[in-house]
């Protein structure tokens, strides 16, 4: 699949947000006065952020309004709505802590819960689609979750709590890619079962349809750097978890907060850019691509 | 609304015979001559003339070289790909804005061009390839059935069926509410055995495609077969028993 940069920027971005908001949410980052004005305004900035860079790959933003209409069936609807409520939730706890208005934690933690659910929603986008088997397993919600809850635990300089998230989320990408590597053929379609031919015999492409590029090549059939995806695979695993695992364990807050950020932001955009890159979709098959050379 | 309906009073869709379709591309140019007038944003090219033209189709025609389980000769497959019109299709229910939908009445999975934002998650829940985006209108574009020619009645009787189906030269295509069991299709999906491509994935097709007849042997493969097994006569039998015993 096609790693769009406004896609791969919208959910590093907003994923982090939303974990540092939920954190916030939850009373577990203590803060007041214009510390709690700045801590609240930087997770505002990056799930905000997030949320608009998202409408940048969109054919028509204008009317990306129309999204919200359809969370009965469509995930992406439903995060949208989640995204939008939660954010709206959690103003009235970022206004009581910024201006110290004592209204309890009771929209935090309900804003909370809210994130979960925005980040959830973004991961079933991908996870519900049969057609990119390596993304319709639950180890992508999870390790979406996993990103969202390490990174905001490391941009509150949770210490410990961070390198133990840290470590878990390596954990999770390493049985991520391991069980997205078989996934292709576990889901049992070839081009036999494509083209219903398989009770003539063993098809194989004979001619492309057409001779220049489409949609569905530039979309769905994309190949780029898929020979460097172990390499890539390494530096995933030592930015997003290895180094800010240990920066939060072995530095004071400040540095660990600074590099183990930085860090794991670059991580979460480099496993980021391969989930779409390495995702093969069943359409290639019609095209002749085996899974092994999607 | 892209919840999909329960069930719709037909089932419109095509039957497409591999047996008889000799991918001569006549359905994928009547497509794209049809949708480029009419119905919705016209189907746009870019650098049509240039080093690198590309554009947005409907129909594709794949050609598949098909080796027989047995190992005899293998025959060229042409395939028609396009909507199925699927009875639970995951393109309408990812949709965020409701654009995509599938009609009650007849089954047909439609776009609303003017609610559709292009953000391509149908083209990627879609297992069959059938949704392009188009570069120009950057909007969804999708088959239709011809759904400006099947209710049409300003045109003659014969041409109120998919440009596709009256365009094919070996009427390879066919038309029709497979939820009637008497309708042509329904007859040739159970004479012929008509398949759903890939199943497995639960999208419910409509569409079926009947396999090629098993006719070719391997032994009839080559027009020159009565001529391969001449014996030598004459001086050329003898040149040949003489050069035999050389080695």
């Amino acid at each position: 699949m096609k790693p769009a940069p406004s896609v791969i920027l919208f959910s590093t971005l907003s994923g982090l947000g939303f974990g540092f908001l939920a954190l916030l949410g939850l009373g577990l980052i203590a803060v007041q006065g214009w510390p709690a004005f700045f801590h609240w305004a930087f997770g505002y900035a990056l799930a905000v952020g997030g949320l608009l860079a998202s409408t940048f790959h969109l054919g028509h933003p204008e009317r990306a309004w129309r999204a919200f209409s359809q969370w009965r069936s469509s995930w992406l609807s439903r995060e949208g709505v989640a995204a939008v409520a939660t954010l709206l939730i959690l103003a009235p706890q970022a206004l009581s802590d910024w201006l110290g208005f004592g209204w309890g934690q009771g929209f935090g933690l309900v804003g909370a819960l809210g994130c979960g659910a925005t980040v959830l929603c973004t991961a079933m986008i991908y996870a519900q689609l049969k057609t990119v088997p390596r993304w319709h397993h639950w180890s992508v919600p999870a390790t979406y979750l996993g990103f969202s809850l390490t990174g905001g635990l490391i941009l509150a300089g949770a210490g410990l709590w961070a390198s133990v998230a840290a470590l878990g989320l390596g954990l999770l990408l390493a049985y991520g890619w391991r069980v997205g590597d078989g996934a292709f053929a576990r889901a049992g379609v070839d081009l036999a079962s494509a083209t219903g031919l398989s009770g003539l015999g063993r098809p194989q492409v004979f001619e492309q349809p057409h001779t220049g590029g489409n949609y569905l090549m530039r979309e769905m059939i994309y190949v780029v750097g898929r020979r460097h995806a172990t390499k890539l695979r390494v530096i995933a695993l030592i930015f997003a978890a290895g180094i800010p695992a240990l920066s939060a364990a072995l530095l004071p807050v400040l540095p660990a907060l600074i590099l183990g950020g930085a860090s794991h932001l670059l991580g979460a955009m480099a496993q980021r850019w391969l989930f779409f890159a390495e995702a093969e979709h069943v359409v290639g098959l019609y095209y002749g691509k085996a899974a092994s050379s999607l | 609304m892209t919840c999909l309906p329960a069930k719709t009073d037909k089932k419109l869709g095509l039957v497409i015979d591999l047996d008889t379709c000799v991918g001569c591309q006549a359905c994928v140019t009547a497509c794209k001559g049809w949708n480029d007038q009419g119905y919705g944003a016209a189907l746009s090219d870019q650098d049509p003339y240039g080093a690198d033209p590309s554009g947005t189709f409907l129909n594709r025609v794949h050609s598949y070289q098909v080796t027989p389980h047995d190992g005899g000769t293998a025959k060229i497959v042409n395939f028609p790909r396009s909507c199925l019109h699927c009875e639970d299709a995951p393109c309408v229910t990812v949709c965020p804005t409701g654009a995509s939908y599938k009609r009650t009445e007849d089954g047909i999975v439609l776009v609303n061009e003017d609610a559709c934002i292009g953000c391509g998650l149908c083209a990627w829940a879609c297992p069959y390839g059938a949704r392009e985006m188009d570069d120009e209108a950057q909007v969804m574009k999708k088959c239709t059935l011809c759904v400006d020619r099947i209710y049409n009645e300003n045109l003659p009787e014969e041409d109120r069926e998919p440009a596709c189906v009256r365009t094919c030269p070996t009427g390879a295509r066919h038309f029709g509410d497979f939820a009637d069991p008497d309708s042509t299709v329904s007859k040739l999906t159970r004479d012929r055995g008509g398949v759903p491509l890939m199943p497995q994935l639960g999208t419910k097709p409509v569409n079926r495609y009947l396999p090629p007849r098993p006719k070719d042997r391997p032994e009839e493969a080559s027009l020159l077969a009565p001529l391969l097994d001449i014996k030598a006569q004459g001086f050329a039998g003898w040149l040949d028993r003489m050069l035999g015993k050389l080695e």
